[in-house]
């Protein structure tokens, strides 16, 4: 029986990498079938709808996808914005613009900047943010962010946070300030190059960030976001990880709701090669299976993606959906470029993105929560 | 049946998936024999009922040449307060500390108070019993009772006695999606074939009283009910088989990605 004190590790340890992917790689049409046709699916449904064998079944993915996602989310597309506040950063992460060794101008908002900031975003119909910086606990840590927290509320109803992993204590406070939403991507399941590609700073701690999303649910945040780095590790193995993750949380802190990222490996100042190459169709693959698997969560898509296949992914499973993104501090402000995380693909304003979205019978939800809510 | 496929309920582990209740037999003699023909190896008792002089009517000489836990309940108290009380004294004359946490306040239906189950549940847990609630099947309290420290959930199929089957399917579909404690479908099974449903959806076990003690045959229908929960467990462990949705020819969604 599942041990109410200890965290996802528990489960985590019982898998091996390779055991997985062997056993994801081994799933037939038969599987595939089995999946396709069972109205409640399990991980091992899940393994073999992102497996090989899945890949000449993709219509009939996207179908069920489409409308899964359509009936327990309505014809409604969620829109949010990113906030960069800060760049600074004390690790090492090979595959990251604000990694520490790469020679960057760093930069972290002040108050004045960050209502600068606020109010174009807010001009462009947004009241979900998403706040991002890097980890630089004595500039960028608690004090920082509930001072900022505190600045946009004054303009948005919801607000999201993206920042390194924090304590319990620490995400009931930002819960109490007004905090909706956490989200801390495992960057990789695979505990050994993890080590490689995080190999300074707080942040080559595996443990400590896989115990993290265990932290956000003990402090009753309301929102829990997940993903991994596609493109760092095998992405099919990554994923099965990710969703065995999300189904313990699901069921442990079952107050909370749950969203996936997709945060595909985009060139960047770092520029580290890229191991496991995701095609568009199996990152559409990816996204119809874990709609499949799981009907209620939350699927969110960034600018990093084209404009074509965004245009096209919205029908697929997609539920939230940024646009007109920057990813640096003081971007929407005072564009340097110089400073961004990574460059983004789909460059079109938020007016045109919407108009795209509206064609495809989609209302478009800009306030989906608010501040007298908590 | 895997042998390796045991259940788990605290510190204790069973072979048999299949509980049983001691109430409305015709004898206590027909009583063993048919929880003796169940293979049930987990027996619900009312403390109501015990009696510990050393009489002949003493229900618990029936149990003594059986392999069997006994898993004594609080049927008959109205309140957490006279439920908490009613599992102290069972511990007290049963050498328990396993507690079947029933309050039916209403003693037509006798349905379960949710409130006063939670309250009573929180109370045992903390005075180191292990609870096993009998409650509506309601996923939401459930959790709670999850939260609370209790080892299994008893969510009902349909009113307790009814034999109707799994009238609350729907939501016992949610509690065992959702549970991290084992699930017992305990009250409203009246046939093998629910309780072979039963399994098949997903329950870690059932309790069987009416449907057994009320038939014709009760040693046959005890047996029956052992077969049919072997039935849907081994179907639940198999995997269900299903007809593949047709296949659409063309592909309107997906052929974006060939151009």
């Amino acid at each position: 029986m599942l041990n109410m004190l200890k965290g996802f590790e528990q489960i985590f340890d019982k898998h091996d990498w390779k055991a997985v992917s062997a056993s994801i790689y081994a799933k037939t049409s038969k599987d595939v079938e089995r999946a396709l046709s069972t109205s409640s699916r399990d991980i091992e449904d899940f393994k073999a709808l992102i497996s090989p064998a899945a890949e000449q079944y993709l219509e009939q993915m996207a179908q069920q996808s489409h409308a899964l996602t359509k009936k327990h989310f309505g014809n409604n597309i969620q829109m949010y914005i990113p906030l960069y506040l800060s760049n600074e950063c004390q690790n090492i992460c090979t595959y990251c613009g604000f990694s520490l060794d790469v020679k960057l101008k760093r930069k972290t908002l002040t108050d004045a900047e960050i209502h600068a900031e606020a109010k174009l975003i807010k001009r462009l119909g947004y009241d979900h943010v998403l706040v991002v910086t890097g980890e630089a606990n004595k500039t960028v840590g608690m004090p920082y962010f509930l001072n900022a927290i505190k600045i946009l509320k004054q303009y948005f109803a919801h607000i999201s946070l993206e920042v390194q992993p924090l304590e319990q204590e620490d995400y009931f406070k930002l819960k109490q300030a007004g905090v909706q939403a956490i989200l801390v991507y495992q960057e990789t399941y695979h505990k050994e190059d993890y080590k490689k590609h995080h190999p300074k700073g707080r942040k080559s701690n595996f443990a400590y960030r896989l115990d993290t999303p265990d932290r956000i649910g003990r402090s009753g945040m309301h929102k829990i976001g997940l993903g991994v780095l596609i493109g760092l590790e095998d992405w099919r193995v990554d994923s099965f990880f990710t969703a065995l993750h999300m189904q313990y949380l699901e069921k442990k802190y079952w107050k909370s709701r749950y969203a996936i990222s997709f945060p595909r490996l985009r060139p960047c100042a770092s520029g580290i090669p890229l191991k496991s190459v995701i095609s568009d169709r199996q990152l559409t693959q990816l996204i119809c299976a874990y709609r499949l698997l799981n009907p209620m969560v939350e699927l969110s898509m960034s600018t990093r993606e084209s404009q074509k296949f965004r245009d096209n992914i919205i029908k697929l499973g997609i539920t939230s959906i940024s646009a007109e993104s920057s990813t640096e501090p003081g971007g929407y402000s005072t564009p340097k470029k110089s400073l961004e995380q990574f460059e983004t693909d789909d460059k079109r304003n938020t007016k045109s993105f919407v108009q795209v979205i509206k064609d495809q019978g989609y209302n478009v939800v800009f306030k989906d929560w608010d501040k007298s809510l908590q | 049946m895997h042998v390796t496929d045991q259940l788990q309920i605290a510190d204790k582990t069973f072979t048999s998936r299949l509980f049983t209740g001691t109430g409305k037999f015709a004898s206590g003699t027909l009583m063993q024999k048919s929880i003796e023909a169940s293979d049930s190896e987990l027996v619900t008792v009312a403390l109501k009922r015990i009696e510990l002089s050393q009489d002949d009517e003493n229900i618990l000489q029936y149990f003594k040449s059986l392999n069997i836990d006994l898993l004594p309940n609080t049927s008959g108290v109205k309140t957490a307060k006279e439920a908490v009380f009613a599992a102290q004294m069972a511990r007290e004359a049963l050498q328990t500390n396993w507690i079947k946490l029933e309050i039916h306040p209403d003693p037509k239906y006798l349905m379960p108070d949710p409130i006063e189950t939670l309250v009573a549940a929180e109370q045992l847990v903390k005075e180191g019993f292990v609870v096993l609630p009998y409650v509506h099947a309601d996923p939401v309290l459930c959790k709670r009772l999850e939260e609370v420290g209790c080892q299994a959930v008893m969510p009902l199929g349909a009113m307790i006695g009814s034999n109707m089957g799994l009238k609350t399917l729907e939501f016992l579909n949610i509690i065992i999606e959702q549970a991290n404690v084992p699930v017992i479908i305990d009250a409203g099974l009246g046939l093998p074939s629910h309780a072979s449903a039963a399994f098949e959806i997903g329950a870690d076990a059932v309790l069987i009283n009416t449907a057994i003690a009320v038939a014709k045959d009760p040693i046959a229908m005890a047996q029956s009910f052992k077969l049919a929960c072997q039935a849907g467990r081994t179907a639940y462990l198999a995997g269900q088989a299903q007809v593949l949705n047709t296949a659409e020819s063309s592909s309107p969604l997906t052929s974006f990605l060939d151009a």
